[in-house]
């Protein structure tokens, strides 16, 4: 990495340095994905950078929020955090439940991610794809223990029993196949899974976008009262940016593979500094009239550019209404702490209230 | 289902299922298989003419039948040629005199042999290259790909008879392998895996991008538990269906590698060289061999694949089953 | 005021399945004014869809039929066209926008012919003529560089941009009524706000009335003058969106309300969420069809399906037996609401 020490960076510090109160933290995460021609021959043309050096931290217990639209790089960010994807470069820092020390979940080894996957799980955004339909709930939920061989056959299904009373569901439905529940249940049996090795973080990626309004509430009360019961802490993945206000310590807002703006949450919703930041929160509707009547929303200029092929200097700079030549499209701009806590990567950074 | 009040304390989720119509009784995934392949009435009944077929070819020689090879003769010792289905000789007679009822039964044999171990060949090989190629992208998938595109360039029926003719000429191979059922079905299994093999890794590759693979991947679990226990059962239904496709084409192939004169040897009988030798019978009016032996063909074929379907639909959990 | 341009009435659109009949429409009547925009909000399943496929007579027999009902539209009643006469109605007086511009483009034509026959089909004009129409359509929905991209292919595009194209297609004709089914789901939030926009001033420009599908009750509040909620194939309430946001008449609506996360909303409190999941439109429960889920359900709700009758403000509707007697606006969603509910039936 060339920007080894950005402010961000410096401010995180090292990971020896890991403070009591942060569960996990990324460094420079960078993530590749090869564009190949020829059928015969595969013959790497080029890369698209989905995740561009990004950094950042989740402190025990809390609820990272990351937003950004399609594209952006917030699930390729989860998987190489989970290493379902292999970064191509920086550092996932993890601290482990029981003796406490810290792992670099980026270079670990087969057997050291094998005993972090206890710890870490993930809940899916599309509950139709995310469970096997050949097995029953039983066995789906009852896999994370069977892979890290705990407990005998009917102990497993005691606590599968109890893990579906604990998100809800009836310990009876043990037998039935995932294509007997609807898409709220399925979310549910996909979280009992996620909760079976009693973790202490969980990915959520877009755990309620493929859901009715009413199943939402239902299951994003559900992930708040685990939370709280268990004490888990959330990286939570949405392009929903209210959803995220509700269920969010801390937010991060992607764009093209960077983080644009980092800030406790209701600094960002209230007190945005990043013109990306100000135009996506403009863009969400409210539902009540009268509000929106009232808004007037920053209209962004053409589409995102592809990440293949991404803009020069600040990546935001092909569509933002205070872009200014020879600075934006030249100078990347490093993200800096504006404010205690609030990050933003922006050469004209400006507090703007958009609702 | 009983009546349930609704309010905002008893939020238990029970009660919703409930008000969804589903039961909470507890069923077996073995109950759940038999009772939709019980549903599958065509599948059932195919189920059973195949199990009539096997144990009457199995315990051929314990009923009351001509051998198939024998030349019949009246009191009088006369050969008993082309005579037409009567009391006794229910199929009637071909033109040597040989019973057709028991030559049908017999050549049941090599045509059941020739079908299922050819099938069972393609399923094997094909699921086991395509399954391979399609788990391990990139130079492994390629080298199998290209060698499968290879082999399916072959065109079956002229290499079958190339082969069936060098085969017997090869001093050091066994006897079974030269002539016979065996050889033939090993020929064109050999010669049929490339099409499952396509499927198959068609499959695995959709497959392994599904939440649920990268699911037991952040649970922890290994390749192999993601081959087999996710992927494979979900891979099933194609290769089902494609195997008993295969397996009816090889007692078919078999049938025109008989006509051709490549087939199973005379006087052994089988299914294909009764069709072909029935079919120049048939042109002198002698109906009766041609039209037993296809019967018995078509039919078994078509038994293979509605088991095949019915199977296909009795593994797959979202076929619904009511409960109430 | 003049007649509706659009009045349905009764209408039944019934889809066979080997599991049984589905009543994904089940007898609902509303009209539309000209110039109306109406948000026709409800889940998956709720017959919001199946309402507008109805209306464009995109429901095929056998697998789907139109029971009963009459479709009027500016005085005709649709149902009973030829499907002749309905080709000429379908893209030219009511055009529809779906989701998904993708599916609805065909890949093998370039923009410009598939813009300029559906402008050839119902409008008297050459073909020069019509391609000068097609490039002043795409410049009407700020696609730059318009002559040119004519030329291209729907690949071409990305989701935002095709769906400027469809709404081009859709206004080239400058039809009465545009049907536009959940037009930004599939797309990013600021991508929707730019759509929306556009519709809005397009609309708003051209007196085009517009029925806005939709789940997203938010979308709603910012483009429509008045909603229907619907719920298991039927309207739960209509009204302005004032109404129904501000003075809600129906448990439904009360609580889809109260379900939202709202991106001003400060506190992290619980949301209300409605127990269970919609009824299967198989076997739709006896009575209201919302009762299995109703906090305030009683006896009557279960014998007797509520129907949409004034409640409310003037020009209010909704389909509940307990409208009067249920103060909803004044439960608040967070709060109390379980006393209150249990306070409200005893």
């Amino acid at each position: 990495m060339t920007d080894a020490t950005s402010a961000y960076q410096q401010h995180i510090g090292e990971a020896a340095a890991l403070p009591e109160n942060v569960m996990l933290r990324v460094n420079h995460l960078v993530k590749e994905f090869p564009i190949t021609r020829g059928v015969f021959f595969k013959k790497q043309v080029g890369a698209v950078q989905a995740v561009s050096d990004i950094s950042f931290e989740i402190r025990k217990g809390e609820t990272l929020g990351l937003v950004g639209e399609s594209g952006c790089g917030k699930s390729t960010t989860a998987r190489c955090v989970l290493r379902l994807l292999e970064p191509t470069g920086g550092d996932v820092y993890f601290r482990t439940g029981e003796d406490d020390h810290i792992v670099n979940i980026a270079t670990a080894d087969k057997d050291t991610l094998r005993e972090i996957r206890r710890e870490m799980q993930i809940v899916f955004q599309d509950p139709y794809a995310s469970l096997n339909p050949m097995m029953t709930v039983a066995s789906i939920v009852a896999e994370p223990l069977v892979v890290h061989d705990v407990g005998t056959k009917e102990e497993r299904l005691e606590r599968v029993k109890e893990l579906l009373q604990v998100v809800g569901l009836s310990p009876e439905h043990a037998n039935r196949y995932p294509h007997e529940f609807s898409g709220g249940q399925r979310q549910r049996i996909g979280v009992a899974r996620a909760l079976a090795l009693n973790p202490s973080f969980m990915v959520l990626d877009e755990p309620v976008s493929a859901l009715d309004v009413s199943i939402q509430a239902q299951v994003l009360n559900l992930m708040q009262d685990l939370q709280e019961e268990l004490g888990l802490t959330y990286l939570f993945i949405a392009h929903d940016l209210s959803v995220v206000r509700h269920i969010s310590d801390r937010v991060a807002v992607m764009y093209l593979g960077k983080i644009a703006e980092l800030a406790d949450r209701d600094a960002l919703y209230e007190e945005p500094m990043h013109p990306y930041t100000h135009a996506l929160l403009s863009a969400v509707p409210i539902p009540d009239p009268d509000i929106e009547a009232k808004r007037s929303r920053i209209l962004l200029e053409g589409d995102i550019p592809s990440p293949a092929n991404p803009p020069s200097g600040c990546r935001f700079h092909t569509r933002c209404p205070k872009a200014q030549e020879g600075v934006c499209d030249v100078d990347v701009p490093e993200l800096r702490e504006l404010e205690p806590d609030h990050w933003v990567a922006c050469h004209f950074p400006e507090v703007k209230k958009v609702f | 289902m009983t009546d349930i009040e609704y309010n905002l304390e008893s939020e238990e989720p029970e009660l919703a299922f409930e008000a969804e119509g589903l039961s909470v009784e507890p069923i077996t995934q073995w109950d759940l298989f038999s009772a939709r392949l019980r549903r599958h009435r065509l599948a059932m009944f195919s189920a059973l003419f195949l199990g009539l077929l096997v144990v009457l070819v199995l315990i051929a020689p314990l009923l009351p039948l001509h051998p198939p090879t024998e030349r019949l003769l009246d009191e009088s010792g006369r050969s008993l040629v082309n005579i037409a289905p009567r009391p006794g000789l229910w199929f009637g007679t071909d033109e040597l005199g040989r019973d057709v009822l028991s030559r049908i039964i017999y050549g049941g044999r090599a045509s059941l042999i020739v079908g299922l171990t050819a099938g069972i060949l393609v399923a094997l090989f094909g699921t086991l290259v395509g399954s391979l190629a399609g788990y391990y992208p990139g130079s492994v998938d390629q080298a199998l790909m290209r060698f499968t595109d290879l082999w399916l360039g072959l065109p079956l029926l002229p290499v079958a008879i190339v082969v069936g003719r060098i085969l017997p000429e090869i001093a050091f191979l066994p006897g079974w392998l030269k002539q016979g059922p065996f050889g033939i079905a090993l020929l064109i299994g050999f010669l049929s895996w490339g099409s499952l093999a396509r499927i198959v890794r068609a499959e695995f590759l959709s497959l392994r991008e599904k939440e649920f693979v990268e699911a037991a991947r952040a649970a922890g679990a290994a390749d192999k538990r993601i081959v087999f226990r996710h992927i494979l059962p979900n891979a099933m239904s194609p290769i089902i269906v494609t195997t008993t496709l295969v397996v009816g084409s090889a007692i078919i192939i078999e049938a025109a590698l008989s006509f051709l004169g490549f087939g199973v040897p005379p006087p052994t009988p089988t299914w294909g060289g009764m069709v072909s030798e029935g079919g120049r019978l048939a042109a002198r009016g002698f109906w009766w061999e041609l039209v037993f032996s296809g019967a018995a063909l078509v039919a078994t074929v078509l038994a293979i694949n509605f088991f095949g379907d019915g199977l296909r639909d009795a593994l797959d959990p979202t076929q619904t089953i009511e409960r109430k | 005021m003049s007649e509706a341009l659009l009045k349905v009435e009764d209408l039944r659109t019934y889809f066979a399945t080997e599991e049984g009949v589905v009543r994904a429409v089940d007898g609902i009547s509303f009209e539309m004014r000209r110039g109306e925009r109406r948000g026709v909000v409800g889940e998956s399943g709720s017959g919001k869809s199946v309402t507008a496929m109805s209306i464009m007579g995109l429901i095929e027999p056998p697998a789907g039929d139109i029971v009963t009902g009459r479709i009027v539209f500016d005085g005709q009643n649709l149902l009973e066209l030829s499907e002749d006469e309905m080709q000429s109605i379908r893209g030219g007086r009511i055009a529809m926008i779906f989701q998904d511009p993708m599916t609805a483009l065909n890949p093998v034509y370039t923009i410009g012919d598939q813009l300029m026959e559906t402008i050839v089909l119902h409008q008297k004009v050459s073909k020069a003529e019509a391609r000068e129409i097609a490039i002043q359509a795409l410049r009407d929905v700020q696609i730059p560089n318009a002559e040119h991209r004519l030329n291209d292919y729907p690949h071409q595009f990305s989701g935002g941009m095709r769906q400027r194209v469809m709404i081009a297609m859709g206004l080239s004709c400058s039809p009465d009524l545009l049907i536009a089914d959940e037009p930004t789901t599939a797309l990013d939030v600021t991508t929707q706000a730019q759509i929306m926009d556009l519709m809005l001033h397009l609309a708003e420009d051209r007196g085009t009335a517009v029925m806005l599908i939709t789940h997203d009750l938010g979308v709603v509040a910012g483009f429509c003058d008045t909603v229907q909620v619907m719920y298991a194939g039927g309207i739960v309430e209509s009204g302005t969106i004032d109404d129904i946001y501000h003075n809600p008449q129906h448990p439904y609506t009360w609580g889809l309300l109260g379900s939202m996360t709202r991106l001003d909303d400060a506190t992290q409190h619980r949301l209300h969420s409605i127990s269970g999941a919609p009824p299967s439109l198989i076997k739709l429960p006896e009575g209201c069809r919302f009762r299995p889920r109703c906090q305030f359900a009683t006896d009557i709700c279960r014998q007797v399906l509520p129907v949409l009758r004034p409640v409310g403000n003037a020009g209010q509707m909704a389909a509940c037996h307990r409208s009067e007697e249920l103060d909803l606006k004044a439960l608040s969603v967070d709060g109390e609401v379980g006393a209150a509910a249990s306070e409200v039936t005893s």
